[in-house]
């Protein structure tokens, strides 16, 4: 399975849907599923409301109007909530101010496959929410013509209200939502989504819905849940990675106070508690002898040379032309290698879940970016039926890909299992820090050639990185796709290049992580690009001008943000512009950075940021998004280092995993180039030009090259 | 054992180990969940919360310490009407993700309440102690002089 199969999965989920919304309404006269329960004791509960009406698998109406958006995609932050409410929300035509969003529950029959990843919430399901978001409101309208005895054909909408202009009659959604929903819904083929021109949403920057509760307190993550006669449980687990368990004594455990329950479980050996804070006392209480396993001499220079030793003997991922000929052949060559180090995710919010497990049916609480793998996860540990698994998603304290993985969801339903009454398992930072999925380090020897004019012609890159998609199975040819993406599809006009790929086989486990191998890739290209730049004596905007002829989409990112950035113009004494562009996720981005050194590090001013994602749904949270992806790139170019010592994690907490502060946060300005293309993916493809943007900026500044990140100026 | 203090402007009594933070007292006994959890060290501050009027960090402070105390949390400071911050958060759509937003709001409030101007290195100083994995920074900083009706310049080239 490759990367885009992965992500097809995803969409052809969202594909489903549309089917599903079928199903759905089949079930008419099925009352409506109750509304998620606001677990949390610092909110007000909510008013009780008469019971919606369900149009599809996405939008209820309810008698006074309100509509409610049931979402499937994990809000983790990037606003996707809001998104996908604006797109059903134009369609529908309904009145944004009585709009509102909530987590959808894990369901397959109405969703198909519920997994938030891969920047496809938007993009994969565009054509779908616009349908949906049409065909509730050509219910609606069928509704109206019933009720009024006219022809459907005679009625329009405005906003959250049916019209018959002929009698001056209308009617509000909230009532006829309960005659709509009983009807069946319209044939797709009669429905047309509105055309770009027309979008009254669409387009127009829009404040977030969870704006409110998130500033108040009252919001609920997946920590926040509270629940009548709840424990809490902390879980020790091996230090070195690959260890074992051989042994434990939980007496001292168990005599602090507060502490319920010490218990094996497939990962280590879980405290249960009447607090967080009696199971971590009961925790450090515990005496566990570990089995080291095989692993407890490796560090992180033996992984560095194990890439460095496999590296030159790849498999070929692209060949056109013959590159090493023509390097070896060129009067003016260059050759370079960048490496990266393991990356942790550091979610804010630490992970968790909270799980119930009873007569043969188990109950989630969960900020999740997969409710469908919870669900699965879950099945699976109790041999349930999927069904028999409820999941309730609550926001997420971010998730940058690390809530895409289950291993914490499995660990809360091994817990609770064993307990009576519902168990929230909570990992602390440092269990985070250390708790085995990261980015994969990554090794690019790269060698490129000059013709005699100073321009590129011929471009090497041999990659060494462990495989994060090895664990779904054989990797096509040999090649893990996410581990060359970027390189692969290298957008430059040259007539020779060549890729090759090595996978090591070392036992760190790897995972997505904001941008996945764009994280690494488009620093290691976007840096050898202006070191060749250099080497030709060339300005790095006008080598890329030169080799992006054909590539209408980066000139015009890159052109947008030279422009605004002020590209070549003068600067404060001391600071200096770096440039880099990169496709991924569907969008386009440039970036230029503004970098001076101050005490010997790196001090970013300012990045000027251009993207094309297509139809921009709402350009509030797309700049949202460019400021998030650049400064979690940023932490990683400045500061981000996992290292292996003895076979454990170094690092533990923000003492000595530093992420960007206030006082390194540069400004952020940015540009959405207009398009009304479909929408391309935006949590993620701001973060792959900042490294390299930072890191050419500062081969301007000192004519050196940085060659290894995070960096570290010699 | 017992421990009385006042959250919110209300007396409320806790049993509790007298080393049990301030934070999971807040979190696990008492129910207040908008006080959040981050690193447990004092190197986020996503647990700040005021104590008699200071910002403080829950996650440091044994409960025993907050005893007889006046603890202000995120529920206490927009109440009965949002802070003037809040105002400006939500004029600056600031959260993203959320979750460190409270312990932020907690700690421009102790800004504000002592300096009624700030500068960009007064909202450097107090500020970076604060983690924001989602990168609000820049909002934060135009929400803080939004609030205090300082005109932001928007940095430099």
């Amino acid at each position: 399975m490759n990367r885009r199969t992965f992500l097809q999965v995803g969409v052809s989920g969202a594909g489903g849907l549309l089917i599903a919304f079928t199903v759905g309404c089949k079930d008419k006269d099925a009352p409506a599923p109750a509304p998620a329960p606001t677990p949390g004791t610092g909110d007000a509960p909510a008013p009780a409301r008469p019971a919606g009406a369900d149009l599809n698998a996405w939008i209820r109406i309810d008698p006074d109007d309100t509509v409610t958006m049931l979402v499937p995609e994990a809000e983790m932050g990037q606003g996707i909530h809001t998104g996908v409410a604006m797109i059903l929300a134009e369609e529908l035509d309904a009145d944004w101010a009585t709009v509102r969003a909530e987590h959808a529950p894990a369901d397959g029959a109405k969703y198909g496959r519920q997994s938030t990843g891969g920047s496809t919430s938007t993009r994969g399901n565009w054509d779908a929410l616009r349908a949906a978001g049409a065909t509730a409101r050509a219910m609606l309208i069928a509704a109206a013509a019933q009720q009024w005895s006219v022809p459907a054909a005679e009625l329009t909408t405005e906003p959250g209200a049916v019209v018959h202009a002929a009698s001056k009659r209308r009617a509000r959604y909230g009532e006829l939502a309960a005659a709509a929903a009983k009807l069946p819904p319209p044939a797709p083929d009669t429905i047309t989504p509105r055309a770009p021109g027309t979008y009254r949403l669409i387009g127009k920057p829009t404040k977030r819905l969870d704006q409110r509760p998130k500033i108040t307190g009252a919001a609920t993550y997946g920590l926040d849940v509270r629940l009548p006669g709840m424990l809490f449980a902390v879980v020790a687990r091996p230090p070195v990675v690959g260890g074992k368990l051989v042994k434990f004594d939980g007496t001292a455990a168990r005599a602090i106070p507060g502490v319920k329950d010490v218990l094996q479980i497939p990962t280590g050996v879980a405290v249960v508690a009447t607090s967080t804070w009696a199971a971590l006392k009961g925790r450090e209480a515990l005496s566990v002898t570990w089995d080291d396993g095989a692993h407890a001499a490796l560090t992180s220079e033996q992984i560095s040379k194990t890439l460095r030793d496999l590296a030159p003997g790849g498999v070929t991922v692209k060949q056109q032309g013959d590159a090493p000929d023509a390097v070896k052949r060129a009067r003016t060559k260059l050759a370079a290698a960048y490496e990266v180090p393991y990356l942790a995710h550091v979610t804010m919010e630490p992970l968790n879940a909270t799980c119930d497990v009873e007569d043969g049916r188990c109950t989630l609480w969960v900020g999740t970016q997969t409710p469908s793998g919870c669900q699965k996860t879950a099945a699976e540990i109790l041999a349930i039926p999927p069904e028999q698994v409820t999941v309730h998603s609550t926001f997420l304290g971010g998730g940058f890909g690390r809530r895409s993985q289950t291993d914490y969801v499995a660990e809360a339903v091994h817990v609770a299992r064993s307990m009576k009454g519902p168990v929230q398992l909570v990992w602390t930072r440092e269990d985070d820090t250390r708790g085995g999925f990261y980015r994969p380090a990554a090794l690019s020897l790269c060698e490129g050639a000059l013709d005699a004019d100073g321009w590129p012609t011929a471009w090497v890159q041999r990659i060494a990185a462990p495989s994060i998609l090895e664990r779904f199975g054989p990797l096509e040819g040999g090649v893990d796709a996410t581990a060359v993406e970027g390189v692969e599809n290298l957008p430059y006009a040259l007539p020779h290049l060549l890729v090759t790929y090595a996978r090591p086989d070392l036992p760190i486990s790897t995972w997505f992580w904001r941008s996945v191998g764009s994280s690494q890739n488009a620093w290691s290209t976007e840096c050898f690009l202006d070191e060749l730049a250099r080497a030709g004596g060339k300005d790095p905007l006008e080598v890329r001008r030169r080799l992006l002829k054909d590539k209408p989409r980066h000139l015009a990112v890159l052109e947008a943000a030279a422009a605004r950035a002020g590209w070549g113009a003068p600067l404060p004494e001391g600071r200096a512009r770096g440039l880099a562009v990169h496709e991924s996720f569907g969008s386009v981005v440039a970036e230029v950075a503004v970098v001076s050194i101050d005490a010997g590090a790196p001090r970013v001013h300012r990045v000027t940021c251009a993207i094309d994602c297509g139809t921009a749904v709402n350009p509030a949270q797309i700049e949202a998004q460019m400021e998030s992806g650049i400064l979690y790139g940023l932490s990683a170019a400045l500061h981000g280092a996992i290292h292996l010592d003895g076979g454990k994690v170094r690092e533990s907490n923000f003492h000595d995993y530093p992420v960007v502060r206030m006082r390194e946060a540069p400004r952020i300005d940015t540009v959405i180039v207009a398009s009304t293309d479909p929408p391309g993916g935006v949590g993620e493809p701001s973060t792959p030009p900042v490294a390299p943007a930072v890191c050419n900026a500062l081969l301007a500044l000192t004519g050196k090259p940085v060659r290894a990140l995070p960096i570290r100026l010699g | 054992m017992a421990i009385t203090l006042t959250v919110n402007g209300a007396a409320r009594e806790v049993d509790a180990p007298p080393d049990m933070p301030l934070l999971w007292v807040l979190r696990d006994l008492l129910g207040l969940t908008g006080t959040k959890y981050g690193c447990g060290v004092a190197q986020c501050r996503a647990c700040t919360v005021h104590v008699d009027g200071e910002a403080v960090q829950s996650c440091q402070l044994p409960v025993s310490a907050a005893a007889g105390k006046s603890v202000t949390t995120i529920e206490g400071l927009g109440a009965p009407k949002l802070h003037v911050l809040q105002e400006a958060w939500l004029a600056e759509d600031v959260a993203q993700c959320g979750w460190c937003q409270p312990g932020q709001l907690m700690s421009a409030a102790a800004l504000l309440a002592r300096n009624s101007a700030p500068t960009d290195d007064d909202i450097d100083l107090a500020m970076s102690g604060n983690i924001c994995r989602c990168g609000t920074y820049n909002r934060i900083r135009r929400a803080i002089k939004r609030a205090a009706g300082v005109p932001d310049a928007g940095g430099t080239p």
